[in-house]
């Protein structure tokens, strides 16, 4: 097929940056299509800037690039301007490499980190000419595979989506490939789809929803079932189980234009045992594997000199918890070969003054924010959640960062978490008021950032059954606390939509019933409803009512022990009673320690698959960490040689 | 070793072509940035309390527009006497047109004289070469001579994000028709840069921009015109004294 180029060229005069639309990134292949190579067009269903970071579809993209039997190109989601500009024209959408058509991959493969991107995920097959239900395509149509965390409850996207994939993609691309590639081979006349689609379904860890029903009883659903004979009952996730075997990406894209994180992005470990009820990420990705310290160092090696950044992410979930983090921070730094001015950041901090040391001995230029998650405003609320920083971890995470020079510390935090109460809202506004007088101590003004959420409860974690608050509770609490706020000099209170959290809910936590909704907001032109400037509540309201559904249901009531969810049918590896009992746990606000260094809890993830952590040190870090050598018996006290005038 | 004390400024001259137009001016800085991390060449910083490498960027190329005439000044730490590079600057242009995305390529290189101006106050005016569509030759040789004749020439355009009136007539300095639907210009920066697409405006609303490259950047030296860094022969030569 024909580049779409000499169309596309004339349209980008006329829009917002256009650079998005070019590709030639460094490190971009420019593969060459054929007979005996399967097609893949990798797709990140947002903006260019926030989807060409991403690191699992660079992964991919590599590993697929290597393969002799396969390609793979790449395509983000059109700016507004742009895709009308391309319907007006007739341009499909179009891969960045070769500037080809969709139609012209086999497969279309969309990386799903969000929820609110689904509707984009139904614009982009319709913008790229691929019919939208996957019960309308032939043979003659690309495959529609989605992966990614959100995968975890495909039902929603059942509808539009052929094949799901569940876990690390590594392995389970190239085995997609194995079935397609000799499928594709045979004469287009003979081709069934269906018979396809089957051998798929057996591959571990792939998910056809068209080969499995749901049922319904009383408008509540009873069961996804398979219909067809040879399909698994239960679709369980793929695991990598050494990061060692997997040195990816090798040749991060370098972006022509601005983009969020635009950095080298070196991943140092996979998973994390620390227990936060609230977080999906935590509980999809168990168990932990390291990437050894030694393969950390070469990747960063060779990424600086081949990209030529001067900054580094070391990432992970909690990348303060790596085995020997100082060592490996201390030899990026100090590498002559680095030059002086390369920096190694942390994205995820943990809440400690002994990280803030770490943080100190790397960030020694431009000292002006950090960040750290205590999520809940009391000591309470953060057992509840699992969250285990003590208000002594806090204070001195807070004095070492002010009386090392920051200027400006932000702090996230959820409200609408389960048995939450109005003083654990106030207790966000208290704590950041302490933080304001601990910096006080150090510096003549000082901010600090108070980033408020409200809770969206996720599948495959212990929250999973809690009854969501409503948007009218969060915006009470809100107003709740920005009252408390108010005349705390150095304090701002910021947050997060609660209209965009219900619709998040929805997408969430709904059946396959949610599927038509999606489907009403796209087609009443709701796409990119992340951006707060496309978002609209009500689209989502009246599509929900359009369907016989309503948010009560699908979002603020609470589940109990018997229901079936909507995702049962799937696995991380977690049983269900260890969430049904940590959820029990949770309101008797008992709390769980990072089973890294203590015994095991058999939540699953490891045994389920025969995997182990793979995690060099064989104790807890320095200082303790997430219970682990913690006493948590006073994790209330706030110590007074920090915070002068603290009530008793 | 080189010496921190001395430092001098080495010129580059650099094209833009083909889908690489569409990246913004900030964005081909940041592809110099990392391109000269790469080279190992000791590019000098700046101190305080947010130091950046002393790179200097011309006249901004408008996002889409092509160029055979763009320029960066890079400080380099030691005097000129040490630049190894200045030794073999055809060499040292491809090694650095290497490291820089396809469709920038750099065309020569020279050390800058001490004293010498920067780009931004040196140059004068730029030569473009402008593909348009919309008017058939003769109407666009005809709207050209009633642009060159008008005292005045209105045309709105933005600054700063405002809608602002302006006559652009003066900025104007050479306009001709070079082909059925070509154009070539000379157009001033001072006091205010005119683009191509603000002179397509003043030529009428029916005209549309197609393709525009900036073929040259002009020095005026008492009335005699030069190059920041000419092409022609030997690398070294224009006004990088």
């Amino acid at each position: 097929m024909d580049s779409l180029w000499p169309k596309i060229e004339p349209l980008l005069l006329a829009v917002q940056k256009p650079a998005r639309y070019i590709g030639g990134e460094q490190g971009a292949r420019r593969p060459v299509h054929g007979e005996g190579r399967v097609a893949w067009l990798l797709l990140y269903p947002d903006a260019y800037e926030v989807g060409l970071p991403n690191q699992g579809l660079q992964i991919l993209y590599e590993i697929l690039n290597e393969r002799p039997d396969a390609l793979a190109e790449r395509a983000y989601a059109p700016w507004t301007d742009m895709e009308a500009a391309m319907r007006a024209a007739g341009v499909p959408l179009f891969s960045l490499e070769n500037h080809l058509p969709a139609r012209a991959f086999d497969v279309v493969a969309f990386n799903v980190s969000a929820e609110l991107v689904y509707t984009n995920l139904l614009n982009l097959l319709d913008l790229g000419e691929v019919p939208l239900h996957a019960a309308e395509r032939t043979a003659a149509d690309p495959l529609v595979v989605a992966g990614g965390h959100c995968a975890y409850n495909p039902e929603p996207l059942a509808d539009f989506v052929d094949a799901f994939v569940l876990g690390d993609g590594e392995e389970v691309v190239g085995e997609v490939t194995d079935v397609l590639g000799p499928w594709l081979a045979e004469p287009a006349a003979v081709l069934d789809r269906r018979a396809v689609l089957c051998d798929l379904a057996r591959i571990e860890g792939v998910y056809v929803p068209a080969l499995y029903e749901p049922r319904y009883e009383g408008g509540r659903l009873v069961a996804v079932e398979p219909v067809v004979p040879d399909v698994p009952e239960r679709i369980e996730k793929r695991t990598v189980a050494d990061l060692a075997d997997w040195p990816y990406p090798r040749h991060q894209l370098v972006p022509l234009t601005e983009v969020v994180h635009d950095r080298l992005n070196v991943e140092v470990f996979r998973g994390c045992t620390r227990g936060c009820r609230f977080c999906q990420a935590g509980m999809i990705t168990r168990p932990v594997r390291e990437r050894p310290a030694d393969q950390v160092r070469q990747m960063v090696r060779d990424g600086l000199e081949r990209s030529g950044y001067e900054e580094v992410a070391l990432t992970s979930l909690s990348t303060a918890d790596f085995s020997g983090i100082e060592d490996t921070v201390r030899e990026i730094v100090e590498d002559p070969r680095h030059g002086e001015r390369v920096s190694v950041s942390l994205p995820s901090l943990r809440v400690d003054a002994f990280t803030v040391g770490t943080a100190a001995q790397i960030q020694r230029v431009r000292r002006t924010g950090l960040t750290f998650a205590p999520e809940g405003g009391t000591w309470r609320m953060r057992r509840v959640i699992n969250k285990l920083i003590r208000e002594e971890d806090l204070y001195s995470a807070v004095d070492a960062a002010f009386g090392q020079g920051w200027r400006r510390v932000k702090l996230y935090f959820l409200i609408g978490l389960p048995t939450e109460r109005d003083e654990d809202v106030l207790g966000i506004a208290e704590l950041g008021r302490r933080c304001v007088e601990v910096g006080l101590r150090h510096q003549r003004s000082v901010t600090v950032v108070a980033s408020v959420g409200g809770f969206v409860p996720k599948p495959h974690t212990p929250f999973q059954w809690f009854g969501q608050d409503t948007v009218g509770e969060l915006h009470r609490k809100v107003a709740l606390l920005r009252e408390a706020a108010r005349g705390v000099r150095g304090l701002t209170v910021r947050w997060h939509d609660p209209e965009a959290s219900a619709a998040e809910g929805i997408a969430s936590r709904g059946d396959r019933r949610v599927g038509a909704v999606i489907e009403r907001v796209w087609r009443a032109g709701g796409t990119f409803q992340e951006w707060s400037e496309h978002f609209d509540l009500t689209r989502w309201q009246e599509a929900l009512a359009a369907e016989g559904l309503s948010l009560e249901d699908v979002c603020h009531r609470e589940r109990d022990a018997d229901e079936v969810l909507p995702w049962d049918h799937i696995s991380a590896g977690l049983h269900r009673d260890f969430l049904w009992d940590d959820w029990q746990q949770a309101l008797a606000g008992a709390v769980v320690e990072d089973c890294r260094w203590t015994p095991c809890y058999d939540c699953g993830a490891c045994t389920g698959f025969g995997l182990e952590h793979v995690v060099a040190s064989p104790v807890p870090p320095a200082g303790g960490s997430q219970g682990t050598g913690q006493d948590l018996s006073a994790g209330d006290r706030v110590p007074v040689r920090l915070v002068t005038g603290t009530r008793p | 070793m080189t010496d921190p004390l001395t430092r001098h400024r080495r010129r580059f001259r650099y094209g833009k072509l083909g889908k690489i137009r569409f990246t913004s001016h900030r964005d081909v800085a940041r592809m110099w940035e990392r391109a000269l991390r790469r080279s190992g060449l000791p590019v000098a910083w700046s101190g305080g309390f947010s130091p950046h490498p002393l790179l200097s960027f011309g006249l901004a190329l408008p996002t889409g527009a092509e160029s055979t005439a763009e320029y960066i000044d890079v400080t380099l730490d030691g005097d000129p006497g040490t630049d190894q590079s200045s030794e073999d600057a055809h060499d040292l242009a491809k090694r650095i047109g290497f490291l820089l995305p396809e469709g920038i390529d750099v065309l020569a290189t020279a050390v800058v004289a001490e004293g010498a101006g920067s780009l931004q106050q040196e140059v004068s005016s730029c030569s473009w070469d402008v593909e348009v569509q919309g008017l058939a030759a003769e109407e666009l040789a005809t709207r050209v001579g009633r642009f060159l004749a008008a005292p005045r020439v209105v045309v709105r355009r933005e600054r700063k994000g405002r809608p602002v009136e302006d006559d652009v007539r003066p900025a104007v300095l050479a306009l001709e028709p070079v082909a059925p639907q070509r154009l070539r210009a000379e157009l001033a920066t001072r006091p205010r840069g005119v683009r191509p697409q603000e002179l397509l405006s003043g030529l009428g609303v029916d005209l549309a921009l197609v393709r525009a490259c900036r073929r040259h950047q002009w020095i005026d030296r008492d009335g005699i015109r030069c190059e920041p860094l000419a092409l022609s022969g030997e690398v070294a030569q224009g006004c990088t004294s």
